[in-house]
């Protein structure tokens, strides 16, 4: 950085970090060398926005097409892939061909994404990694707001909070500059594990993983005994109260207690915390990857709702999106049910809009497909073609080793990445696409806040964006109109898809966010200054205006341990790493896979600090070193899950709503690994 | 599956909701007036803290028949007929009812005189309570000590007068027995133990309780919580195998292969706990099997629980084993006691502000061994609070100031020796508190000390 201000050749851009949904502001320069710095722009920046620049140059980066494991050119891969589109759909009809997306694709790629599936390949049959992590939240966030957007108020507001809660979010370690906004706030964190995050509050509940709707409902039954609800808000904003003050009935403290291991006396500590003055309520994975994950956070709700949160100023719910783009890239089309600006696809009015924009029939448009959890299990039988952008289903999904084995039996792998995940090792043809800090486009962070990615390097080698291939594959499949591989093109495009939608992008433009501007969605026209905050009028996105309440009721989860397997298995993410890891593991960032244990549950299986141990589900297994911990329970393990290995155990049973798998909590048993000589 | 249920209590109308939502044909008799309401609450009523409202339960789907303020009078079993409804499956969810115990001048129960059984035995409590000062309540179990507690909080001056040497003698030793009336005699609430009760008698100026050693205790009204009996009546008339409740197998089926019984009135395996726990449990169970999902009742350890204003007990299982692990602090009101059997935990009672009485609930629940430092249950988060971050001066080189970027101390000093003389100066050169900001204080201390302490002639070196 010092160099590049020196020198008169070195060139600087303003972007944002590529990693999670905070989108911390970079700068990013170059010096005379060539070496990429990388600083913060304003806020922070955790050690891998820091270290973000190490891939670019990185040896393993992907620069050539890969056509069987060998070089080839783009011609060539592109002709390849579309013989074998049209060969699959020729033999088994357009849904023989699936397209899996990311959440961390530009807007630009996630709406092209989803207009190539529906228009070039016409099939119905697309998904995305998304699915995984903020599905729950969206749907429970439709259910009572009639909108989903993760925080429906800036990050900033919370430095106006006295409490903040935080259920399954463990920010200090996944967003740690997230941790500036909470400064000072007083904390309440719901985690079974003593987090990082945990250990800053003031109140960590330690519930029992797959327990927090129960606790949600038993900290609202204590706020109606406690005479704490803002009845004027309850008969003002909202409908469905009284159903939903009959369910928490049921759920009062001592039940509650036994149920999530919570002592009674820190539920009405939890309660009297949240009693008075500007109140937040945030959830994350924790609370959402279950099988009852919407429920889970429709619970939560319930409690915003019955203080009066939602809409007040430096108060409300929201949920801590994950990806990069995870805000964006579950509006415009990626996901297996929708169109852009967050429509439906089974909504006729819906279909008509998008088809006028697109220029196509509505009645050619495909149906609502099948989610990814799903669509995974049906590669190699419904589905011999897969194309994935963004994505390492191979080590994220759940029963990562079966679709290993999926993935592996397809008639053609198609994987665009600039490196080379498990996944693309898989893969007949690699893509080689290019990363942040190549392209141009737009991200939506975890407030709605529409912001650039600008490019300060020409991409290396033969690398193209990802529209790039989404424009060559549609030309050879003779939809020669309308994918024009410009991001300023495709989002003028998305502007007006999304017009009128629930995500409104149509007043959003490159000019107004490179002049400065901060435009948060619904922003329907040029004039409009966006929607920073949502519900402060007091009315919400439902037909009548009224949040909704959502009765929901306590169940066990999936799979309850038992005598063959005693412990829980719950699964997050550590600092120095990201998501699948494809890049993070390729950094200078510390970081190997390990199993947190228990010191008493690690010496009764044998288990020392460090030792290998072996995790067996019902599933499958994996293997990684011990690291004993008293913060943890003794029925709890925790595994990391950035590397391959912890998803090979992991629960696929699906919420009913949102088709997450249920991550968070599976039952297990562990040995010590017998190391060989 | 037309299946008929006699009786809309916790149990009823829970098992009434499920089958209903399941599909199910369900007709139910409830002999009260009201809806189903959540009994476990109705201290709650006495105290002040619920409204009626509050109590209410969800309702069943409106296809089954309720029938509120219709007690079953003819069972045919033959003819599979309740109230002249036939039926493929009956279910008993009859309840208990208030036990009396042998006490002259109690039965009938004269004026200014109620048990504490329902919403209609509150309205009586509170309608007698009305503008008066002194309660009397025979019987320290939970229920008579949730009175007890209830009346003290509105103000009244209470008397517990208890048979038994201890306060909840079935559940809790001697030590947390003599605590508990401690505990309660700071919140208004007299304990008298080893009482026999001689007679009572009550009229429109008040109640008076004679003692067996000839005192005689005077009060405005007197709750009478002996314990409850199982309603097994009508299971008695079928013919149907009672034993102090109705006998149930794990299917929750009586003798009578079409007739099951759950919660209060149900006794399984020699058991009749009288917890809405096993009831909600037992109805779950009735609910799958009855339509066609296999399912068994595990039984349920009882855990009982007393968390009212100023109280905070739970007691579970064995008072006595072959570990006793306890810890006692008369002052703090505080007391914990654990049984351990085989490094599981068969028992504990737990009195005052213990932050481990979930976890402590959750071993016993789940059987999991106890921990190997038995402390970490008796003291929670008093022990093993997180150290004093050390001063700068006493860390060593490793030791990790910024955990979003990994900076360690001797990264600072190495900075501040080569030029980085503010804490802004460190945070560039080095990263630390550039994330989540929550070690700027730390870096500032680091950079104050290193001022003060750094030798000035390495200062002038650097520099130069």
């Amino acid at each position: 950085m010092e160099q590049s201000t020196r020198n008169a050749r070195a060139r600087a851009v303003d972007t944002h970090c590529p990693y999670c949904a905070l989108q911390c502001g970079m700068t990013l320069t170059r010096d005379a060398a060539g070496t990429v710095a990388a600083s913060p722009r304003g806020g922070g920046l955790c050690q891998k926005g820091w270290t973000a620049p190490e891939l670019l140059g990185h040896p393993e980066r992907i620069t050539t097409p890969l056509v069987g494991g060998e070089p080839a050119g783009w011609d060539e891969a592109l002709d390849l892939i579309a013989d074998r589109i049209r060969s699959a759909q020729a033999q088994f009809g357009p849904g023989a061909v699936a397209v899996f997306g990311g959440g961390g694709l530009t807007n630009e790629k996630a709406y092209l994404l989803g207009k190539f599936a529906r228009v070039a390949l016409r099939t119905p049959n697309i998904d995305y990694n998304g699915r995984f992590c903020m599905s729950s939240a969206a749907a429970a966030g439709i259910r009572a707001f009639g909108v989903d957007r993760g925080m429906p108020f800036p990050a900033a507001d919370l430095a106006g909070a006295d409490t903040v809660l935080l259920a399954g979010a463990n920010p200090a370690e996944t967003m740690p500059p997230f941790m500036r906004h909470l400064a000072g706030r007083r904390l309440i964190v719901v985690d079974p594990r003593a987090t990082a995050t945990a250990r800053q509050a003031e109140l960590h509940l330690a519930a029992a993983p797959g327990t927090d709707l129960a606790l949600a409902n038993g900290l609202l039954h204590i706020a109606v005994e406690r005479g704490l609800l803002d009845q004027a808000y309850i008969v003002g904003r909202t409908t469905g109260f009284a159903e939903v003050a009959r369910t928490v009935a049921a759920y009062w403290p001592a039940r509650v207690e036994r149920i999530t291991g919570v002592a009674a006396a820190d539920l009405y500590r939890a309660v009297d915390m949240l009693a008075t003055g500007p109140r937040a309520i945030l959830t994350a994975r924790g609370a959402e990857q279950h099988g009852k994950g919407v429920d889970t956070v429709n619970a939560w709700i319930n409690l915003a709702l019955a203080l009066g949160l939602p809409g007040r100023p430096s108060s409300g719910f929201g949920t801590l999106t994950g990806q990069g783009n995870g805000q964006g890239g579950r509006e415009h089309g990626q996901k297996a049910d929708q169109l852009p600006g967050y429509r439906r696809i089974d909504d006729p009015a819906a279909r008509e809009h998008v088809a006028g924009v697109w220029g196509v029939d509505p009645d050619s448009l495909p149906g609502a497909g099948p989610s990814a959890v799903e669509l995974l299990g049906m590669l190699g039988d419904e589905v011999k073609v897969l194309l994935v952008f963004g994505s390492n289903p191979a080590v994220s999904a759940p029963r990562s080793l079966s679709v290993h084995k999926r993935l592996s039996v397809l008639d053609a792998l198609v994987v665009c990445d600039f490196l080379p995940s498990e996944t693309a090792r898989l893969a007949d043809v690699v893509l080689p696409v290019t990363q942040w800090a190549e392209e141009e486009g737009t991200m939506t962070d975890l407030e709605g806040k529409v912001i650039r990615r600008r490019a300060l390097l020409a991409p290396p080698g033969q690398a193209r964006s990802d529209l790039h291939v989404l424009s060559g594959l549609a030309g050879r499949l003779g939809v020669t109109e309308g994918f024009d591989p410009v991001p300023r093109k495709v989002f003028e495009e998305l502007r007006r898809a999304s017009r009128g939608g629930t995500a409104d992008y149509h007043g959003v433009t490159y000019e107004r966010l490179d002049a400065g501007e901060a435009v948060h969605w619904p922003c329907p026209d040029t004039e409009h200054a966006g929607t920073p905050r949502l519900f402060t009028d007091g009315r919400f996105a439902t037909p009548d205006g009224r949040a909704r309440f959502v009765p929901v009721e306590h169940r066990a989860p999936d799979e309850p341990r038992d005598g063959e397997y005693p412990l829980h298995l719950t699964t997050g993410r550590v600092l120095t790493q990201y998501q699948s890891g494809t890049q993070t593991r390729r950094t200078s960032l510390p970081g190997e896979p390990f199993v947190q244990i228990h010191p008493d549950t690690a010496a009764r299986h044998g288990i020392a600090e460090g030792a290998t141990v072996r995790v067996t589900s019902r599933r499958g297994d994996f293997t990684a070193p011990a690291r004993l911990d008293d913060g943890m329970r003794t029925d709890t393990i925790f595994a990391p899950f950035h590397w391959p290995g912890a998803n090979n155990a992991v629960n696929d049973a699906l919420d009913p709503i949102s088709r997450m798998p249920e991550f968070k909590v599976c039952a297990v048993r562990i040995h010590p690994q017998e190391e060989t000589p | 599956m037309k299946v008929v249920i006699a009786g809309y209590g916790m149990a009823g109308a829970r098992l009434a909701r499920e089958l209903g939502l399941r599909g199910a044909e369900v007709t139910v008799f409830g002999a009260e007036h009201e809806p189903a309401y959540n009994r476990v609450l109705l201290p709650g009523i006495l105290a002040g803290t619920h409204a009626e409202a509050d109590l209410s339960l969800p309702a069943p789907p409106a296809h089954v028949d309720l029938r509120l303020g219709e007690a079953v009078t003819s069972l045919d079993t033959h003819a599979r007929e309740v109230n002249g409804v036939g039926y493929d499956a009956f279910v008993l969810a009859t309840g208990a009812e208030a036990a009396l115990p042998p006490v002259p001048g109690l039965d009938p129960l004269p004026r200014n005189v109620t048990v504490f059984r329902s919403m209609a035995d509150c309205r009586a409590i509170l309608a007698a309570a009305e503008g008066r000062r002194r309660a009397l309540v025979l019987g320290g179990g939970l229920l008579g000590l949730e009175a007890a507690r209830g009346l003290a909080g509105r103000g009244m001056d209470v008397t517990v007068v208890h048979a038994a040497g201890h306060l909840m003698e079935r559940q809790l030793d001697t030590v947390a027995g003599d605590l508990l009336a401690g505990t309660l005699a700071a919140l208004g609430v007299s304990v008298l133990t080893n009482v026999a009760v001689s007679g009572v008698e009550g009229d429109a100026d008040g109640v008076r309780l004679g003692l067996g050693d000839g005192r005689v205790l005077e009060g405005d009204l007197l709750v009478v919580s002996c314990g409850v009996k199982p309603r097994t009546a009508l299971a008695e008339s079928a013919g149907i195998t009672v034993g102090r409740g109705v006998v149930i197998d794990d299917q929750c089926r009586t003798g009578d292969p079409a007739v099951y019984a759950i919660g209060d009135c149900a006794e399984y395996l020699g058991q009749n706990f009288g917890l809405v726990a096993p009831a909600w449990e037992q109805a779950d169970v009735v609910a799958r099997v009855l339509t066609g999902t296999p399912a068994s009742y595990q039984g349920v350890r009882p855990v009982t629980r007393l968390k009212a204003g100023g109280i905070d007990l739970a007691a579970m299982g064995s008072l006595d084993g072959e570990e006793v692990v306890s810890y006692v602090d008369a002052a703090r009101g505080t007391y914990v006691r654990l049984v351990i059997e085989a490094d599981r935990l068969a028992g504990a009672v737990l009195l005052g502000d213990n932050p481990t009485t979930g976890q402590v609930t959750q071993l016993f629940d789940h059987g999991d061994p106890v921990p190997r430092d038995r402390r970490t249950l008796l003291l929670g988060r008093a022990f093993g609070e997180p150290p004093r971050p050390a001063t700068p001066a006493a860390q060593p080189d490793d030791a990790v100031v910024c955990r979003c970027n990994t900076v360690h101390k001797g990264a600072l000093v190495r900075a501040y020796a080569k030029g980085s003389r503010t804490p802004n100066e460190l945070s560039k050169a080095t990263m630390a508190a550039t994330g989540c900001g929550g070690c700027a204080g730390d870096v500032a201390a680091i950079c104050g000390w290193l001022r003060e302490t750094a030798p000035a002639g390495e200062l002038t070196e650097v520099n130069a």
